[in-house]
């Protein structure tokens, strides 16, 4: 499809959504990423039943752990799409960039 | 088990205000399993606490440990040689484990990151029930299995009272009534007789602190 999708997305392969851990997602926030999003399969869809599903429980803690420290808990999000959808991981990951421009620089970063 | 709960970030980050190097030391048993204070939960408290303070502009340095047990000497020694270093302990365990960790370190500041909560059970990964609250003085065998103290809205060891009510409490359609289900649970068993024991009231000796010295277990007197 040699689809384009923003160049500054930097690409964490995981077996399933289900693997995806808090710190994984805190930790990235904490050493200056701007944004974190995770893309798990269709919900139902899941091979193991409920790795997507566990994934947005685990995506919703560090939301709330991020406003309580201080930091726009929009951040951080979750997608879903099935391993057929090319375009629309493009998409998800043109909106994911550009709603974080939006946001500015990780507030962490500016301190430094 | 001792099930806890995190305390609210910002009564924990409140706590910590004054200090700029800080051990957080979580407890791998009871809070571990409850998922409220072991390692994992120590990793987070660290990060949270690690943004927090930068973005306050007032850095704090932090330590993470985690003791098998923070209720048993065995397990705490281990400290010795890492605590010298830190202003203060931010101690994830349970209540015991808190005060034992501040009574073997009496010149260190510990603080409690975790409120302790109660004694219970885990339905399925994330969610415990009490069913315990450690009187002292166990009715189990009269009542089926189920604790008339815990389960009880007003902890009533003879009961059922006048509010039961189609087998819930007066207190809540939600809540149901101890004394009903231990009375449905002694049925099934035709064990209805041991119901009609009168329980004596407590002595409430659980109002000081206790001690159990397990038989077998007490050390020679000196002399």
């Amino acid at each position: 499809m040699r689809l384009e999708y923003p160049a500054n997305i930097k690409i964490i392969r995981v077996p399933c959504t289900g693997k995806v851990d808090v710190m994984l997602m805190l930790r990235a926030i904490q050493k200056g990423a701007d944004g974190v999003y995770c893309v798990g399969c269709l919900e139902g869809t899941c091979h193991y039943n409920e790795g997507n599903f566990r994934c947005r429980e685990r995506v919703d803690y560090v939301r709330m752990l991020l406003k309580e420290v201080g930091i726009e808990e929009d951040r951080v999000r979750m997608y879903n799409l099935s391993s057929g959808e090319g375009p629309t991981f493009a998409a998800y990951a043109k909106e994911m960039t550009e709603h974080i421009r939006k946001l500015g620089p990780n507030p962490l970063n500016k301190l430094n | 088990m001792i099930v806890a709960q995190r305390k609210p970030f910002e009564e924990i980050k409140t706590m910590l205000k004054n200090y700029k190097k800080v051990l957080t030391l979580g407890c791998g048993t009871c809070v571990a399993v409850c998922l409220a204070g072991g390692e994992k939960e120590v990793d987070v408290l660290n990060a949270e606490l690690d943004m927090a303070r930068k973005l306050d502009n007032n850095p704090l340095e932090l330590g993470a440990f985690t003791v098998e047990r923070q209720c048993d000497r065995e397990y705490m020694d281990v400290l010795d040689s890492k605590v010298g270093e830190y202003e203060a302990i931010l101690s994830m365990a349970c209540g015991a484990g808190i005060q034992f960790l501040a009574e073997k370190y009496p010149k260190i500041p510990v603080f409690p990151a975790v409120d302790t909560t109660f004694i219970g059970v885990n339905q399925t990964v994330g969610w415990y029930e009490e069913r315990c609250r450690s009187c002292g003085s166990c009715v189990l065998g009269l009542t089926g299995g189920i604790c008339p103290v815990t389960m009880c809205s007003k902890g009533l060891y003879n009961g059922p009272c006048g509010g039961t009510n189609k087998g819930a409490c007066e207190i809540s359609n939600d809540q149901p009534c101890a004394w009903y289900l231990i009375y449905e649970r002694l049925k099934g068993q035709g064990r209805l007789d041991s119901m009609m024991a009168i329980v004596p009231p407590q002595d409430w000796k659980n109002q000081v602190p206790r001690t159990v010295i397990q038989p077998g277990y007490k050390k020679p007197e000196k002399g």
